[in-house]
């Protein structure tokens, strides 16, 4: 039997309790909300928190709340099953309900939260193995390695960011709120996220994310689409979150599209977006936009599928999302 | 739960089980597969990928169903389990029991209990399933033998006799068309 490595373990009742443990075992604490990311990881000996903090006492983060300016706060222990069959997201915000359902399998989706899909660790083929596996080739620099095994001349880890709803999130802008030592601050979710495949959270290990807040319905269409081996399980090997803003008479006002799988964080497809924004969206600037995308999804061979393919389909699946907000 | 005083670092504590109190030691760090497995020895949940690759380990957990090898035993405690041992009552098996032995629905029969875990909380939820809402639920149940088929079937035929209904296996899916 794969086997937990011990760890003392804690259920605190209030967010300030829980960043206060977290604080004070710093490196050794890791919190864990659903457990479908971070108890993998820990049987396989990538995270090996000594200190284990579970969020699932904490009221607060369970609700979805419909605020009076009509964004929508997610608490992050929101089951990842409650979002995909509540009817207020199905009806507002379907790229988000749509992204949801493409995680995993139903099963994994009434256990893991909306926090650990924002939070989830990056991957790479390389990584997510066994610890024999890892041991035998020797182990890379994302855990107790000093090599990478992509890009052996590298400096960097290049593993993938892998979260099926950041690159819509990201494309819709919304927001994220943390609480920390210091108090709570709200962000935008896009700059929760660094081009890093260690380092590729710019908060810090003790700050409690405890919301997700979805701008409120207006002009704006949202999109997801997904590239993966089966329809089911699988992580996305390239993920296509589009949103488009429109003005009174059509025109695109701006456009957002966020590829993941693709990098270590949901890297703009800035040519795209440049190409849509000011035009009418015809089915000519929607195969172009997508055309568009074909060198930021200059993805490495660390995930599923081959890598030269996925290049030559990643126009496909951007322009699929494009063509869905319209 | 207390900590239990003789077996160090371990809590003391009673699960209930298919509507049964067991009173274990059990560590904290223990899965509640593990927990079901070992202590209460409860065998009929297998284990297969232990990472949430495959779904033998389905339990549920006050109705939901959901991967007993993610999930920590202490977190069950004062929670209604259920597992593959609840489904028959006495010696009278399950109708979804039934129609996977008739139908063949289970042939080396490794993810069997996990699917009829699944398949049963679906079942609750929604009486008259269509193919594609079998297919959507069980897509977290992998089985490496039958080829899916006789498991919908058997569902199917479960479901049909489950509402009350006089429902017979179709010849073509005990001997093939
Ligand atoms: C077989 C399998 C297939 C999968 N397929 C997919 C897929 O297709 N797409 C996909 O996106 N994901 C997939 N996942 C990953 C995972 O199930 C989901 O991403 C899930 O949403 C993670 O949520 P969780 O609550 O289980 O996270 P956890 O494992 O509890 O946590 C994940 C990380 O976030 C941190 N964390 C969690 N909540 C908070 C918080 N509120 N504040 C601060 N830190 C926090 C934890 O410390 C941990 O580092 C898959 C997992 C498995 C096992
Ligand atoms: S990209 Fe390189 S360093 Fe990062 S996980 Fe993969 S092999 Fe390891
Ligand atoms: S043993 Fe739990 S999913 Fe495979
Ligand atoms: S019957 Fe053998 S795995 Fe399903």
């Amino acid at each position: 039997m794969l086997r937990l490595p011990t760890f003392e373990y804690y259920r605190p009742k209030t967010a300030a309790d829980a960043v206060a443990l977290a604080s004070e075992h710093g490196k050794a604490a890791m919190y864990v909300a659903g457990g479908t990311d971070l108890y993998p990881n820990m049987k396989r000996r990538h995270q090996e928190p000594r200190h284990v903090i579970s969020l699932q006492d904490l009221p607060e983060l369970h609700a979805i709340d419909v605020r009076d300016d009509g964004s929508v706060a997610i608490g992050a222990m929101v089951k990842l099953s409650t979002i995909e069959h509540d009817p207020h997201i199905k009806e507002h915000y379907p790229a988000i309900a749509h992204a949801v359902r493409e995680i995993s399998t139903p099963l994994l989706r009434n256990m893991g939260t909306i926090g650990g899909n924002l939070l989830l660790d990056t991957r790479c083929t390389y990584y997510d193995q066994s610890f024999e596996w890892r041991e035998s080739i020797d182990f890379c620099m994302k855990k107790e390695g000093a090599i990478c095994w992509v890009a052996p001349g590298s400096p960097r880890c290049w593993a993938v960011q892998s979260s099926d709803t950041v690159p819509v999130v990201c494309a819709m802008e919304a927001q994220v709120e943390l609480v920390g030592t210091d108090g709570t601050r709200q962000i935008s979710a896009v700059d929760l996220y660094q081009d890093d495949g260690i380092e590729y959270l710019t908060k810090k290990p003790e700050e409690l994310l405890t919301r997700l807040i979805l701008p409120a319905p207006g002009n704006w269409k949202s999109a997801y689409t997904k590239l993966r081996r089966r329809d089911t399980y699988d992580f996305p090997v390239l993920g296509v979150g589009a949103c488009l803003w429109y003005a009174e008479d059509g025109t695109i006002e701006k456009a957002n599209v966020r590829l993941g799988g693709a990098g270590s964080y949901a890297m703009p497809a800035t040519a795209t977006e440049e190409l849509l924004a000011g035009k009418q969206l015809t089915d000519e600037l929607v195969a172009e936009a997508g055309k568009a995308a074909m060198k930021p999804a200059r993805t490495m061979d660390n995930t599923d599928l081959d890598v030269y393919w996925r290049r030559k389909v990643a126009p496909v699946y951007v322009a699929r999302a494009i063509a869905q907000c319209r | 739960m207390t900590e239990a005083g003789d077996k160090k670092g371990k809590l003391l504590a009673t699960f209930q089980v298919n509507g049964e109190p067991y009173e274990v030691a059990f560590a904290p760090h223990k899965t509640l597969l593990e927990v079901l497995r070992e202590e209460m020895e409860l065998t009929g949940t297998k284990h297969g990928c232990e990472l949430g690759e495959c779904g033998t380990c389905t339990v549920q957990v006050d109705g939901v169903p959901i991967l007993s090898c993610l999930s920590l035993a202490v977190d069950a405690i004062g929670k209604d389990v259920r597992t593959v041992e609840g489904l028959a009552v006495g010696s009278d098996l399950a109708p979804l029991q039934h129609t996977f032995a008739d139908l063949g629905a289970a042939q080396c029969g490794y993810c069997t209990p996990g699917i009829l875990m699944a398949a049963d909380a679906l079942l609750k939820e929604n009486p008259s399933p269509t193919r594609d809402d079998i297919k959507e639920y069980l897509a977290g149940n992998i089985c490496r033998c039958t080829g899916y088929l006789k498991i919908f079937e058997a569902v199917e035929l479960a479901a049909a006799r489950m509402r009350g209904e006089d429902a017979e296996p179709s010849k073509e899916s005990i001997y093939g068309s």
